[in-house]
C-alpha cells in the first residue's frame, strides 16, 4: 500500500522537528514547549469535534504541571514516572470537572470551564505557603530511567519523549475520530437530539471525549513543566486557555496535525514577535487570529490538505 | 462577626455590585441582540477606566473646575462606547454573525488581545489612581460606619437609574421595542421591517458604553493596572450566567449575590475572595442549568 500524502507530510514534519534541534541546539527547549502546547491544543481539537470549545483547558495543563512539580520536589520521582503521573492527575481532575460541565453546551460550556480554571488559578495564587504564589514552583532536574543527566542530555531525552508522545497522541486521536465513538462525538455537533433518539447518551460520549482531552492537556502540561523546570499559576490563566484554542484554530481543528502545526507557528511567532515588537505581540496574534478566521477558517493544515487531497476522486 | 463588620460587608457589596451590574448589563444586552458573547467586554471596562483617569488628571492639570470630575466619568464612558464600540461592531462583530459560534468567540477573544495590548501601549503598565471625585464628595456615616458618599450614594444610584432607564427604554420607546423584537427573533423582526443592522449597532454601542461606565466609575476607587479587563470579563460573565443569559432584572440580583459572597469572603476568609463568585455561579448552575431567571427554551430538532 502506498502511504498517503498526509502521512508523508507528517513524517517530514516529525523528522524536521527531531533533527533541527541537533543542528541548532538552542531549538531544543522551544520545540519541547511547542510540543507541550500542541498536545494541549490537540485536547481542544477533540472537543471542537463536538462543536464545543473550552476556555479553561489550561487548568488541566497547569494541574498536571503542578502535580509533576510537587512529585519531583517531594518524592524525587523519575522523569518516566512523572509524565504518566501528571497525565493521570489531569485525567482525574478532568473526570471531576467533566461530571459537571458535560451537561452544558456552547457558551455555557466554554465559560464554565473558564470559571473552573479561574478557581484553580486563584487557589494557586493565594495559598502561597504551599504553592509559592505567582513565583511558582521550581524543581531540580529529575533522573531519567535512574540516570542523572546533564542539562543537554536531559533535554535530548525529553525532546524524543515529546515527539513520541505527540505522534502517539495524534494517531490515537485520529483513530478515535474514525471510530464509532468518534462519529457519535461528531454527531453532538451536527444534531445532539437525533443522537439521543438513537439511544446513545450524548453526555456519556462527551464525557469520554472530555477525559481524553484533559489527559492530552495533562500530558502537554507535564512535558511543558519538565521542559522548563518551573511551574507558575500563569500556566493556568484563562488567556492561556484562549491561546490553546487559538493554536488549534490556527493550525486547523480538522486534523490532529493541525494542533502541532499551530503550536510551532505560535511558538516561533512568539519567539520573534516578542523580540521585534516588544509589548505588542499579543496584538500581532490577535490580528493573525482574525485573518485566519476570515481567510482560512480550516486553519493552516486545512489549506495544506487541500493540496494533499487530489481533486479527482480515484475510482 | 459583629454588626459593624456586617454593615461594612453589606456596604462593600452594594457599591461593588453596582459596578458589576453595569458591566454585566452591557454584556447581557449585547448577547441578547447579537447572540455573541463578547470576550472583549472586559477590555471596554478597562479602557473606560483608563480614559476616565486620563480625563480626571487633565481636569487637575489644566485647573478646570473640580465639579467637572463627576460628569467627566460619564463623558469618558460614552466616548469609549461610541468610538471603540462602533469600531468593534462595524469592523468585526457584524461580519461574524453567520459564523460558527466557536469562531465568533475566537474573534472577540482576538479583539480582547488587540485591545489589551493597545491599552498597554497607550497607558503603560504603571498603576493609575485618580480619586479626586471621592474626596470631593466626602464621607457619610451609616450605623456608625464612615463610608465615602461616592460609593454609598453615587454608585448604587447610577446602577439603579441605568436599570430603570434601560427597562423603560426597551419597553416604551419605538427604538427600544425594536431591540426587544430583534432579541426575540432576528429574522422575524427583520421581516417586520426592523432594521436589524442599525439595532445591532445601537445595542452594541449602548452595551459597550455600559461596560466602559463600569470601568469609569470604578476608576476613582480602584487602581488601574493591566489585567483588570481580563478579570472583569470573567466576573461579569459569572453574573450573567447566574442570572440567565439576556436577563436584565436577574443580573441585578445576581450581581448583589456575587458581590455579597465576595465581600463576606473578604472579611471572613480572605483567601477565598476570588473563589466566591465562581462558587456561587457553579452552585446556581448545578441546580438551574439555564441560570436563575431564564425561561426554558424550546428545543430545535
Amino acid at each position: 500500500m502506498r502511504p498517503s500524502r498526509t502521512s508523508l507530510v507528517v513524517g517530514v514534519l516529525v523528522l524536521l522537528a527531531a533533527l533541527a534541534p541537533f543542528a541548532l541546539p538552542w531549538l531544543k527547549t522551544p520545540v519541547i514547549l511547542a510540543l507541550g502546547n500542541g498536545l494541549a491544543a490537540l485536547g481542544v481539537i477533540v472537543l471542537v469535534r463536538a462543536g464545543q470549545v473550552s476556555f479553561g483547558h489550561a487548568m488541566f495543563f497547569c494541574f498536571a504541571g503542578y502535580a509533576v512539580a510537587f512529585a519531583a520536589r517531594l518524592w524525587k520521582l523519575d522523569t518516566f514516572l512523572l509524565l504518566p503521573l501528571g497525565t493521570l492527575a489531569a485525567t482525574l481532575a478532568g473526570a471531576l470537572v467533566g461530571l459537571f460541565v458535560v451537561r452544558y453546551r456552547g457558551i455555557f460550556f466554554g465559560m464554565l470551564n473558564l470559571a473552573f480554571s479561574m478557581m484553580l488559578f486563584a487557589v494557586l495564587g493565594k495559598f502561597t505557603s504551599i504553592t509559592h504564589g505567582s513565583d511558582g514552583l521550581r524543581f531540580d532536574r529529575p533522573t531519567v530511567a535512574g540516570l542523572t543527566l546533564e542539562r543537554d542530555a536531559f533535554e535530548t531525552v525529553l525532546l524524543v519523549a515529546s515527539l513520541l508522545a505527540a505522534v502517539a497522541a495524534g494517531v490515537i486521536v485520529m483513530r478515535y475520530f474514525a471510530s464509532a465513538r468518534g462519529q457519535q462525538l461528531a454527531a453532538i455537533k451536527t444534531n445532539e437530539t437525533r443522537l439521543e433518539y438513537l439511544g446513545i447518551s450524548a453526555r456519556r460520549v462527551f464525557f469520554g471525549a472530555y477525559l481524553l482531552s484533559a489527559a492530552l492537556a495533562g500530558l502537554g502540561g507535564s512535558l511543558f513543566a519538565l521542559g522548563q523546570g518551573l511551574v507558575t499559576p500563569a500556566m493556568g490563566y484563562w488567556v492561556r486557555s484562549g491561546e490553546f484554542v487559538f493554536i488549534a484554530i490556527l493550525g486547523g481543528a480538522g486534523h490532529a496535525v493541525g494542533a502541532f502545526v499551530g503550536a510551532f507557528v505560535f511558538e516561533f511567532t512568539q519567539l520573534y514577535a516578542a523580540a521585534l515588537l516588544t509589548g505588542a505581540w499579543q496584538l500581532a496574534l490577535g490580528v493573525v487570529l482574525i485573518v485566519i478566521v476570515f481567510a482560512a477558517p480550516t486553519g493552516l493544515f486545512g489549506l495544506l490538505s487541500k493540496w494533499l487531497r487530489p481533486a479527482r476522486v480515484a475510482a | 462577626m459583629n454588626t459593624q463588620l456586617f454593615t461594612l460587608a453589606i456596604l462593600d457589596d452594594v457599591s461593588y455590585a453596582a459596578l458589576l451590574f453595569l458591566v454585566a448589563l452591557g454584556l447581557t444586552l449585547i448577547f441578547g441582540v447579537m447572540r455573541i458573547l463578547n470576550i472583549a467586554h472586559g477590555s471596554l471596562y478597562a479602557v473606560g477606566g483608563y480614559t476616565a483617569a486620563t480625563f480626571g488628571m487633565a481636569i487637575a492639570k489644566y485647573g478646570l473646575p473640580p465639579w467637572l470630575s463627576l460628569p467627566a466619568l460619564f463623558v469618558a464612558a460614552i466616548a469609549v462606547g461610541v468610538v471603540v464600540g462602533t469600531a468593534m461592531e462595524v469592523g468585526l462583530l457584524r461580519r461574524i454573525l453567520d459564523k460558527d459560534p466557536i469562531l465568533q468567540l475566537l474573534v472577540t477573544f482576538a479583539a480582547f488581545m488587540i485591545i489589551e495590548d493597545l491599552q498597554r501601549l497607550v497607558w503603560g503598565v504603571q498603576p493609575y489612581f485618580v480619586s479626586d471625585v471621592v474626596s470631593q464628595l466626602g464621607t457619610a456615616s451609616v450605623a456608625g460606619i464612615t463610608y465615602t458618599r461616592y460609593q454609598l450614594i453615587v454608585l448604587p444610584l447610577v446602577a439603579l437609574s441605568a436599570f430603570f432607564v434601560l427597562r423603560w427604554f426597551l419597553s416604551s420607546t419605538a427604538l427600544g421595542r425594536q431591540i426587544t423584537a430583534v432579541t426575540h427573533h432576528r429574522e422575524v423582526a427583520t421581516a417586520m421591517g426592523v432594521n436589524a443592522k442599525r439595532v445591532s449597532l445601537l445595542t452594541f454601542v449602548i452595551g459597550a458604553a455600559l461596560g466602559a461606565l463600569g470601568g469609569a466609575l470604578a476608576s476613582p476607587t480602584t487602581s488601574l493596572v493591566p489585567g483588570i479587563g481580563a478579570e472583569m470579563i470573567v466576573l461579569s460573565f459569572a453574573v450573567v450566567a447566574t442570572a440567565g443569559l439576556g436577563q436584565i432584572g436577574g443580573a441585578m440580583i445576581a450581581a448583589l449575590m456575587i458581590g455579597l459572597a465576595r465581600s463576606f469572603a473578604i472579611y471572613l476568609a480572605p483567601e477565598l475572595e476570588v473563589l466566591a463568585p465562581y462558587f456561587i455561579m457553579v452552585v446556581v448552575l448545578l441546580v438551574r442549568p439555564q441560570g436563575l431567571f431564564a425561561s426554558a427554551e424550546a428545543r430545535r430538532i
